[in-house]
This record gives C-alpha cells, sequence and structure tokens, in this order.
C-alpha cells in the first residue's frame, strides 16, 4: 500500500509535467485530461503531444504513441494469469495494465499479494496521474508562455529516465538505442515529423541477427525492472520495488 | 478536430493494446522472436524520442538549443547519480530555464 502510495505520488509529478507539456504543445485542457483519463500510459501521450507540438501529423503521432503502448499487451499477457479476472472486472483491469502496476504485480510473492498490489498503484496511479495532469494544464493555460519555465526539457528527460533502466541490459540493447536514435535524427529533415520515430522501431530488428537470444530469465527480469516506463515514467518506481519476480500461480 | 481524432484513436487503440495482453494466449509469450521484438521496440523508440525531441523543435529542422542540451545533459547526470524521477525531471526543467534566464540558449 505504501508503495502504491509513493508510486503515485511520483507519477503525480510527471502528470503535472505532462498537462504543462501538453497545453504548451498547443492542445487543450479538455483534450489535455481526455488523454490522461482514457489513454492513460504515460509515454504514448508524451509521444502524441510532442507530434502536435512540432505541427507534424498526427496520424505518425497516433501510430507512434500506439506502438509505445503496445508493450503493455506484454505485461497483460504477464498478469492474466494472475489476476484471473473475468466479465467487466477484465474490462476494468485492462485499462490499468500499464508499467507500475505491472512492475508491482509481478514483484510480489503470491498471486493474492499480486492482485492487491496491482489494485492499489492502479487506483492510486489513476487518481494522482488526473488530478496532476488537470493541475498542471491549467496553471500552463493561465501563464501562457512556458518556455522561459525549460519545460521542453523535460519530454526528452522523462523518455531519458524511462529507456535508462533498460540500458543496464546489455550491449545490443545499447545498440539498438543508439541506431534507433540515429535513425530518427537522420530522418527529421527528410520525413514528416512524428514519421522518424516511427522509423527507429526498425532498430529493434537488429536483435535476433545480431546475438543469440539471452536466457528466458533475462528477457524476464529486464522487462520488468525497466517497467517503470510509467503512465509516464516513474523513473525510480522500479528501483524501489526490486526486480519483479514473475508469480507463477 | 484533428486533434480530437488523433487522441480518440490513441485512447482506444491503447486500451485495446492492454486488453489483448489480457485476453490472448499466454503462450504468445513463449514465442522468442515475438517477445524480444516486443520487448526491443520500446528501447528503440524512447531512444528516438530523447534525440528528436532534444535536437529538434518538432519540425524538419535539427536544432541545438544550448539551454535544452543542458537540460538533457543534467537530466542524464542525475539518472547517473542514480537520483530518483524527481530530481531527474527538476535538474532538466531547472537547468534550461537558469540558462535562459541568464540569457544563454
Amino acid at each position: 500500500m505504501r508503495d502504491a502510495l509513493g508510486i503515485g505520488l511520483a507519477v503525480g509529478v510527471s502528470g503535472v509535467a505532462f498537462g504543462t507539456a501538453s497545453v504548451a504543445a498547443g492542445l487543450t485542457v479538455a483534450q489535455t485530461c481526455a488523454l490522461s483519463l482514457f489513454a492513460f500510459t504515460g509515454a504514448s501521450q508524451f509521444a502524441l503531444i510532442g507530434v502536435v507540438a512540432g505541427g507534424g501529423n498526427v496520424i505518425a503521432g497516433a501510430a507512434g504513441a500506439l506502438l509505445l503502448g503496445a508493450r503493455n499487451t506484454l505485461y497483460g499477457l504477464r498478469l492474466a494469469d494472475i489476476l484471473g479476472v473475468r466479465g467487466v472486472r477484465k474490462a476494468v483491469a485492462a485499462h490499468g495494465v500499464i508499467d507500475e502496476t505491472a512492475a508491482a504485480a509481478l514483484a510480489q510473492p503470491t498471486p493474492a499479494a499480486a492482485r492487491t498490489a496491482f489494485t492499489a498503484t492502479f487506483a492510486a496511479l489513476f487518481l494522482f496521474w488526473n488530478a496532476t495532469t488537470l493541475l498542471g494544464a491549467v496553471a500552463t493555460e493561465r501563464v501562457g508562455d512556458t518556455s522561459a519555465f525549460g519545460l521542453d526539457a523535460v519530454g526528452p528527460a522523462i523518455f531519458l529516465a524511462l529507456v535508462w533502466p533498460r540500458l543496464r541490459e546489455g550491449r545490443r540493447i545499447v545498440l539498438v538505442a543508439a541506431v534507433g536514435a540515429g535513425l530518427a535524427l537522420a530522418a527529421v529533415p527528410v520525413l514528416p515529423p512524428g514519421v522518424p520515430v516511427l522509423i527507429a522501431a526498425a532498430a529493434a530488428l537488429l536483435g535476433p541477427a545480431a546475438a543469440p537470444a539471452p536466457a528466458d530469465e533475462d528477457a524476464d527480469g529486464g522487462e520488468a525492472t525497466g517497467g517503470a516506463n510509467g503512465p509516464d515514467g516513474d523513473g525510480d518506481g522500479a528501483s524501489d520495488l526490486g526486480p519483479a519476480q514473475e508469480v507463477r500461480p | 478536430m484533428t486533434v480530437w481524432i488523433a487522441i480518440a484513436v490513441t485512447a482506444a487503440g491503447c486500451y485495446a493494446l492492454k486488453y489483448a495482453g489480457l485476453a490472448a494466449p499466454r503462450r504468445l509469450l513463449d514465442h522468442p522472436a515475438v517477445r524480444r521484438f516486443a520487448m526491443t521496440v520500446p528501447v528503440a523508440l524512447l531512444a528516438a524520442l530523447v534525440a528528436v525531441q532534444t535536437f529538434s523543435d518538432g519540425g524538419s529542422a535539427l536544432t541545438a538549443d544550448t539551454a535544452r542540451l543542458a537540460g538533457v545533459g543534467a537530466a542524464a547526470t542525475a539518472l547517473l547519480l542514480r537520483a530518483p524521477f524527481l530530481v531527474v525531471v527538476a535538474a532538466a526543467a531547472g537547468t534550461t530555464a537558469l540558462l535562459r534566464a541568464l540569457g544563454l540558449g
């Protein structure tokens, strides 16, 4: 429970950052809050508003957001057995399948504890994330020009914090990150805004050809630990939780 | 209006992706190629987002805004020092804001 509140608080900070960045990008307060309420997965939300800010192609922005959101599918695959929810409860629980809830649930020793952790983290996060999004959005709307606050550095800083724990997984991951960044930068002058980031996904294909598949364990621990990826990322949430262990019911 | 459509698509898509995980047969995860690709994609995307948002203003020009570069550098330093997330974000915004207040970048 205390963990859930701690994560909620850290995520709340990013909520303010998201609300602020979103309104600064040109979205209305209503649009900003709608994203936090209904998309409820921070990295995707930041990716979408980043493209809108540049006056880019919103379709490319949405595609980037969805590609980032695809990791939640993986969390769902791993949580399905543990949560054991059906029907309406499954439909509600699905909304909460994100980095922090997965990391919190998978770190628990028993399925019962995992269910409690999932529910508590989901509730705390949903509350904090949406309240602070509104706060940041309204505040920014009042202030107007926010460039003096250095908020344009917040987006990259958050993404950096999200990818950081993953970079410790080994050389292949570092290579993927470097190639992804390089591809995207090279594409910026020639492709419409939003598309360069999509191109970078191709870097993920580097893996299998470049290196033999790692042990299962590696992939498992890595994802859940790197799972500080947030509704938008609470860089330190994962380290608080320690390396997540798979709960096997 | 287009922004609303993008928001609706993003929200619906993100929910569908989450739900698909809970609903899909678990053995999908056992396919090593699927699993590796799915776990690696976010790394490539996040790194790309860091690079693009650091070195461009969202448009088609590559830029090097001194204040923003310093802000991202401060965030990287904070991460190296294992600072909490809050400190990382504050370091980025604070450094950039400070440099702008001083008339740099």
